[in-house]
């Protein structure tokens, strides 16, 4: 099972070839992919170096280019498909149609992932998605459970790639519109969710409390440790109470499953985190490579050492983690 | 039929009736297209979109009910599941799609590989949003798209300009907009309840569970698996506008009252019979989350902009 690292800019790069990722995901500066943040990801020199540097430890370098392209802005999603073709990257991670029916057209040597963004939860989606393009790996979204995984496995034409470890989405990926309803942008048209020019904090006498496109979507005690700003781990007023209606501040932490991830046959796991810290990817890397080979060794007698789990907890967003949707009580 | 939109009087865009996004008792649910095939809808998309758990009108209902709407001279569209993980959802999927009776509406990715190869509609949940998308659909056998409620005009004008011969385009012109999906049933959610042990309570909410801000403004509603806007989106302001780009059909979502009124009120403006000034005074009593426009105008989609905001 390969570890996929997440890498916002080079040093990041570096330290997830350093700590054992088999593989780094990467993005061009743009809105051509989902973590569309100021001060991230990758212009040409980078990834050149970067690419390099991987090449040198054998690590593969893949490039996301997995927000949906409309007409106006068209040929910065065309471009971006032959730039990472010209640098000669190890995949692609797409989900739009459109963009998947030109790279394979155009660059049918290239190896295309589906993104997580393209919403392919069912062999049958899947089965679409790979006669028409070729996809050679798809990274499904956070609604199934763990057996459900197991199940599209042994039915997809196709390896299957799941996130392990990060930020929570709580909705299909690729198909929530919440934060284009509060602020005009959403992870699909703009590449990023609570886009930061909309965010506003302040303190208030009621506490402090988190804004949206001027939607108040949190207001909580100054003790209480304040996340990333999303609707869905907001608290607001359902039947008289307040309360965490949707999802709780959390993230998610599948170490605990790691065996019957790795028995169900999936073939790479994933770890979130782009827009986060150098020292978040080196930790992150380091305690999955560990876990991974632990695993691989003993499966039956694999536990979740205590500092892994104390090292993931401290990087975590939010109060708590969860392995989310894997475990069927979650939904 | 499609339109040209280089004609000097574009024809006027039919209005069509989406999925019932709720769960009603099943007598409410008769009872309510009985009273739809009484109205100017042209087009009614019939089926469960939501949870594959809702079973009060079962596969077979909806057909028997396409039936009588196709007999009413209306067209029926069978629309199916948003969000497939289960397989026994997989499999009543592909089941609907085999037969032929009446065009589908795929919602999911999964229905375009039962359907490739005869005509189809893809619905609000199916990410086409950009004309290499339309084309390569078009080249499996779409007919007509609902373009994703969070693109406008600007889009629409694009993907009009290129469009395909014989596809038709639809936009979302009423209700409370569907905004995301989840593998968690957020109804069950509130009420501390799994999904697997559900008791049905979305029954108990006709229109969706109300979410509103700690300052009380009304935000989002919660159906089951799908969270939608609090308010209506809708087009009545921008009719003339709609009309002019050459879109083909305007979607009124149901809702658990006065939803034939909404209908009478699209058509009598698109008609000329009411001004938009008098629909809008019309429909903001039926809307009681309030009118939003702001997807269509390229703004935030709770945003209420232009023309809605000028009468």
């Amino acid at each position: 099972m390969e570890l996929v690292c997440p890498a916002g800019n080079l040093p990041s790069l570096k330290a997830a070839v350093d700590n054992g990722a088999d593989a780094v995901y990467i993005g061009f500066r743009d809105d051509t992919n989902a973590r569309h943040f100021a001060g991230l990801n990758f212009g040409d020199k980078q990834i050149k170096e970067g690419l390099r540097y991987a090449r040198d430890h054998q690590v593969k370098v893949f490039v996301a280019v997995n927000t949906y392209a409309q007409p106006q802005g068209w040929e910065r999603w065309t471009n971006a498909v032959d730039r990472a073709a010209d640098l000669g990257v190890d995949a692609l991670i797409l989900a739009d149609m459109g963009v998947l029916d030109y790279a394979a057209e155009r660059h049918p040597e290239l190896r295309l992932h589906l993104s997580v963004q393209a919403s392919a939860t069912s062999p049958a989606a899947i089965r679409f998605m790979h006669r028409h393009f070729g996809i050679r790996r798809v990274v499904v979204p956070r609604v199934l459970s763990i057996a459900q995984v197991a199940h599209l496995i042994k039915e997809s034409p196709v390896p299957i790639e799941i996130f392990g470890f990060g930020s929570l989405c709580v909705m299909v990926e690729g198909r929530c519109l919440l934060s284009s309803y509060a602020t005009g942008q959403s992870p699909n048209t703009f590449g990023a969710c609570s886009p930061a020019a909309h965010v506003q904090w302040s303190d208030t006498p009621a506490g402090q409390e988190t804004r949206l496109g001027g939607i108040l979507i949190e207001r909580r005690d100054r003790n209480e440790p304040a996340g990333y700003p999303t609707i869905c781990k907001g608290r607001y007023e359902v039947e008289g109470e307040t309360r965490y209606a949707i999802e709780e501040p959390t993230s998610l932490n599948t170490l605990d499953l790691l065996p019957q991830i790795m028995s169900a046959g999936v073939a790479a796991i994933k770890l979130e985190g782009r827009q986060r810290s150098t020292r978040y990817v080196s930790d992150v890397t380091r305690v999955w490579r560990d876990a991974i080979d632990s695993c691989r060794r003993n499966p039956a007698a694999f536990k979740p050492k205590a500092d892994w789990m104390d090292t993931l907890a401290r990087v975590s967003e939010g109060t708590q983690t969860t392995i989310g949707p894997y475990e069927r009580t979650w939904h | 039929m499609p339109t040209d939109i280089h004609s000097a009087t574009p024809p006027r865009p039919r209005l069509s009736l989406g999925p019932l996004l709720y769960y009603w008792p099943r007598e409410q649910v008769l009872d309510f297209y009985a009273e739809m095939i009484e109205t100017p809808v042209e087009v009614i998309y019939l089926g469960e979109t939501i949870c594959s758990k809702r079973r009060l009108l079962r596969p077979e209902d909806w057909w028997d009910l396409a039936e009588r709407v196709a007999a009413s001279g209306r067209e029926p569209v069978i629309s199916t599941l948003a969000l497939i993980e289960s397989e026994g959802e997989l499999k009543t999927l592909e089941r609907q799609c085999a037969d032929r009776r009446f065009l589908i509406e795929a919602n999911d990715l999964a229905a375009l590989d039962f359907l490739e190869g005869r005509p189809f509609v893809t619905g609000p949940s199916i990410n086409l949003y950009n004309q290499r998308t339309l084309s390569f659909l078009a080249a499996r056998g779409l007919k007509r798209w609902v373009l994703p409620v969070e693109l406008g005009r600007a889009t629409a004008i694009e993907l009009l300009r290129v469009r395909p011969a014989g596809v038709e385009c639809e936009v979302f012109a009423f209700g409370r907009l569907p905004l995301a999906y989840s593998a968690r049933c957020f109804t069950a959610y509130n009420n501390g309840q799994g999904k697997d042990q559900c008791e049905f309570r979305c029954g108990e909410h006709p229109d969706g569970l109300l979410i509103t801000t700690q300052e009380g403004q009304p935000f989002l509603a919660l159906n089951g698996i799908q969270t939608q806007s609090a308010a209506a989106h809708s087009l009545l302001a921008s009719l003339d506008d709609v009309t002019a780009l050459g879109i083909d059909l305007l979607r009124i979502s149901p809702q658990s009252h006065d939803t034939a009124e909404i209908v009478r009120t699209y058509a009598a403006c698109l008609s000329g019979d009411l001004s938009t000034a008098n629909g809008l005074v019309r429909l903001r009593d039926l809307a009681p989350g309030g009118l939003v426009d702001g997807y269509w105008t390229g703004a935030a989609g709770i945003a209420a902009t232009g023309a809605l905001t000028g009468v």
